[in-house]
């Protein structure tokens, strides 16, 4: 069983009458993504599988820019009546009214092939889905009765992009995503603690195949009950060694958005007009790639059709290039990176992140934690967020450790670490050779949502401050 | 019921409730939305998005197992599709025997005014001057300010629902605003800012004070500095205080209290909090942004004292909380929806001048990634000015605060009088918290 590229569901004539119809008061540019999305979820929580979900969600976005305006109309009814109402809605929005008629021919279908499926999610039975729930929350409760709540939910993605322009783009690709995440809460004598984590990756079913979710619920049950002893985080400026394959965030929030061209070209980007300086300590090689198979940045084309690659941003800490979108690329003359991402087709594209991650170093990470006297080990980050204009940013510690004379010793309890962007790359001074990728993230970006990776080996910084209540 | 009807989209709702089962009830709910965006950076356009779109959601209950189904299509084929999907997926949930939906309890509806006609016509292009004139009125503060954006946004949604047991209603309501983001430059240093303007319609939007507050937001943080730790009192910006009172509120949610997720689980009626506070929450109150006239049950909301002079009096509940806590729901559905604290006499000015040494936070950054509600640890990422001898100094920025929730209840100095109806499900006012641990170089 396959999913059917969406290239075979319409007629190549009738999406250029529709690009035509974009283009009818003058615009240069003119664009429709069709998206065809089914999702299923289903969460267990307190013992008991509550919600069952499934959505189906199909619409086009249509774009037309007009010199410096976008116009941008979105429909869910994807008949040619319903195409042409959005183009010419978009293309009113974008009006400056030469009233010519520009035709559009699209050349054949460009596909890359990034992600192999071998098992589709729609193909297996809801009940099997279900049953994974179960034994996550059996799982999880028989590692320690400090357990006293469990929730735990599996959803799977199905989504087919079609893109087609006025510039005789006309591309497609198929993006399944499958995604499983245990939540813990334990109770002591402190009170409660909560523990998380979470499996993902841009494939199907197989998913369950490779990855166990007994051991998933075993570690988010053991992080909640570890940190029933935990005490409070310190307080204050202090080395941060943080574990491969949980700390890639920290570059997503201090560089990632930074080196976003559309950020970037608005000046509001602390990397702006740095390229070829060094923004780094020379040990940081950083790179944002689409192409990584089965990571949950994964993407065959961006939602422009452009091919995703492999960009490198830093090389050994010299800004290299930043990440580029149509529009970013057209206004400078700059080619396309394939980081044209947009939430659904009820959003305009703009420049995201795919799996963005830092390269091994050469440190044992064992070394890293011996060389470090005092300090924070971090083995969990949780979300985080930047000002891109500041470079301030900061990130949430989930579990995490005192380091003391080189070992690590008592758990934490939580909190947010604050850096500026910069400053905190400049003070990495010890990279592991251990890199891994780490959870399925979701990136934010004004009001819109995609699916991005990001990994790293262990890695210190000199310098971060810990936001804790300890002295 | 609501005075104003959908009559197409509640007959879908109705048709679709109508095809109830023995042994099983239906929710359905139908909607039907328009949204205009505009972004105008240097004078010019920049995208301008017009959109219609739709949407239909299903929940099935049949036997104590609840499934649901949502779609962007609601022809008949389309909704029947959705339905079996609910069914089907129903029969995969566990049996729990507190499962259903919200039975009418006779609590009349405290209508709104939800819907401006002047808004529903008011011209596509003055929608772009506006944003325009945002713009144009922040350069004007400071020649030092760039703008990072400047939008117009508005939305019209019509809604109508309906359940097998016989609560059914339906609505209509618009909004607007105007937001811009700006960047000031100084000495080879960039600080941000932001401010909307809010109103019925774009003929009350107060730009000018949008445009002073977004470029006082930035300019006040120009030389601002990483200050060292320590242990101090901090006055909460309205904003943030609203931020505060929305974490809190997940505290107090019914379902995490039958769940054992919530730090307040066992503490009715005991004091939780400074006496100072009085926290309702009450979607009734015009005042609100966040003001509505039925829960996502369906339920008439209420006014709902939650916490009087710091005892805490109820937690609030949805049909399916307040069965398990056998109680009856407070039209809490989607949880706490309007909340505000019981303001003092003082403006934010006032309590500063009674505070030696403190800082006045400005703004947070990272509550969604330093916050548990479950343990009450609380560490956010912040900026501000610091308070000395009774008035504002330096700014400062780059640290964090810390405390918990528990201990930041209960360790509120003052609460100001000066209540801002935020765009957000609380109203922000100034508060005074001691004991907070100001993380910094």
């Amino acid at each position: 069983m396959s999913l059917v590229d969406l290239s075979q569901e319409f007629d190549s004539a009738v999406l250029s009458r529709v690009l035509a119809k974009g283009r009818s008061t003058g615009a240069g540019f003119s664009e429709v993504f069709i998206e065809d999305k089914r999702n299923m979820g289903a969460s267990l929580d307190d013992g008991k599988v509550e919600a069952v979900n499934s959505t189906r969600d199909s619409g086009a976005g249509i774009r037309v820019i007009n010199g410096d305006t976008t116009g941008f109309a979105y429909t869910a009814d994807l008949s040619e009546k319903g195409l042409l109402a959005a183009a010419e809605a978009a293309a009113a929005a974008a009006a400056v009214g030469d009233g010519h008629v520009h035709t559009v021919s699209l050349g054949s279908v460009a596909r890359q092939q990034v992600n192999n499926v071998r098992i589709l999610p729609t193909s297996v039975p809801k009940a099997r889905k279900v049953e994974l729930l179960m034994i996550a929350n059996d799982v999880a409760r028989g590692i320690d009765q400090s357990i006293v709540q469990v929730s735990a939910g599996y959803s799977d993605a199905t989504r087919r992009i079609l893109v087609a322009n006025s510039d005789g783009v006309f591309a497609t690709d198929e993006q399944v995503r499958t995604i499983f995440r245990v939540s813990t809460v334990a109770d002591g004598d402190t009170g409660m603690q909560t523990g998380y984590d979470s499996v993902g990756y841009t494939i199907g079913f197989e998913l369950f195949d490779e990855e166990s979710i007994e051991e998933l619920a075993q570690r988010a049950a053991r992080q909640a009950v570890t940190k029933l002893r935990a005490r409070p985080a310190p307080s204050g400026a202090m080395p941060v060694v943080i574990k491969c394959g949980s700390g890639g965030v920290l570059f997503h929030e201090a560089c990632g958005h930074g080196l976003e061209a559309d950020l970037v070209a608005r000046g509001a980007s602390v990397y702006a007009n740095r390229v070829g300086e060094q923004v780094a300590s020379p040990l940081v090689t950083l790179v944002d790639d689409g192409t990584m198979s089965r990571e949950w940045g994964a993407i065959g084309i961006d939602d422009e059709g452009h091919k995703s690659q492999r960009n490198v941003l830093i090389e050994n800490g010299v800004l290299t290039d930043y990440m580029w979108d149509h529009i970013r690329s057209r206004n400078d003359g700059h080619a396309q990176t394939g980081n044209g991402r947009r939430q659904s087709y009820q959003h305009l594209p703009m420049v995201r992140m795919t799996n963005t991650f830092v390269l091994n170093g050469t440190e044992e990470p064992d070394d890293i934690v011996r060389a470090t006297e005092k300090g924070v080990y971090v083995a969990k980050l949780g979300g985080g967020s930047v000002n891109t204009a500041t470079g301030d940013f900061v990130f949430g510690m989930t579990e995490a450790y005192l380091i003391e004379n080189g070992e690590i010793t008592e758990p934490l309890r939580e909190g947010n670490l604050i850096g500026n962007g910069p400053q905190v790359l400049a003070d990495i001074d010890l990279l592991g050779n251990d890199f891994a990728m780490g959870n399925p993230g979701m990136c934010g970006k004004d009001g819109q949502g995609v699916p991005v990776g990001d990994g790293q080996p262990t890695l210190r910084v000199k310098s971060l401050t810990v936001g804790g209540t300890a002295a | 019921m609501s005075r104003h009807t959908v009559d197409d989209l509640q007959a879908i709702a109705d048709a679709i409730v109508a095809e109830v089962r023995d042994g099983e009830q239906i929710a359905a709910s139908v909607t039907r939305s328009t949204e205009t965006d505009v972004r105008v950076r240097n004078g010019e356009v920049e995208h301008f998005v017009s959109a219609q779109s739709q949407s239909l959601g299903i929940t099935v209950i049949q036997d104590g197992r609840t499934g649901s189904s949502s779609a962007r299509m609601f022809d008949e084929a389309s909704w029947r599709e959705v339905l079996a999907e609910a069914r089907e997926n129903a029969s995969f949930g566990s049996i729990d025997e507190f499962a259903g939906l919200a039975e009418p309890d006779g609590v009349e509806i405290v209508e709104q005014k939800l819907w401006d006609n002047s808004l529903a016509a008011f011209p596509t292009d003055k929608k772009i001057e506006i944003a325009k004139d945002l713009e144009r009125l922040v350069l004007a503060q400071d020649p030092r300010l760039r703008i990072d954006e400047a939008d117009y946004a508005d939305g019209a949604t019509e809604e109508a629902s309906a359940t097998s047991l016989g609560i059914r209603s339906s609505s209509r309501s618009n909004s607007c605003y105007a937001t811009v983001s700006v960047l000031v430059d100084d000495n080879g240093e960039t600080q941000t800012g932001w401010a909307y303007a809010l109103g019925d319609s774009p003929d009350k939007f107060d730009l000018p004070a949008a445009a002073q507050k977004a470029a006082e937001r930035a300019t006040r943080l120009l030389g601002a500095v990483k200050p060292a730790s320590r242990v101090t009192t901090v006055v909460l910006d309205p904003m943030v205080t609203a931020q505060f009172l929305g974490i809190i509120s997940g505290t107090l949610v019914g379902e995490n209290v039958v769940k054992g997720r919530s730090i307040f689980a066992d503490r009715l009626g005991e004091k939780v909090a400074s006496p100072l506070i009085t926290l309702i929450d009450d979607p009734t109150d015009s005042r609100a942004y966040s003001a509505c006239e039925t829960d996502g049950d369906g339920l008439a909301t209420r006014r709902n004292v939650l916490i009087q002079d710091g005892v805490l009096q109820m937690f609030v509940h949805d049909a399916y909380s307040a069965r398990r806590a056998n109680t009856k729901s407070t039209g809490n559905s989607g949880g706490c929806l309007a909340l505000q604290l019981v303001p003092g006499t003082k403006t934010q000015e006032e309590l500063i001048a009674g505070i030696d040494d403190g800082v006045l936070i400005d703004s947070v950054q990272g509550l969604h990634s330093g916050v548990n509600p479950v343990s009450g640890d609380f560490s956010t990422g912040a900026s501000g000015l610091v308070i000395r001898n009774g008035k504002t100094a330096e700014p400062i920025r780059e640290f964090t605060i810390a405390s918990t929730l528990q201990r930041m209840l209960l360790d509120v100095q003052a609460v100001g009088g000066d209540v801002d109806w935020l765009p957000s499900r609380a109203a922000g006012l100034s508060l005074v918290i001691s004991g907070v641990t100001m993380s910094g170089a």
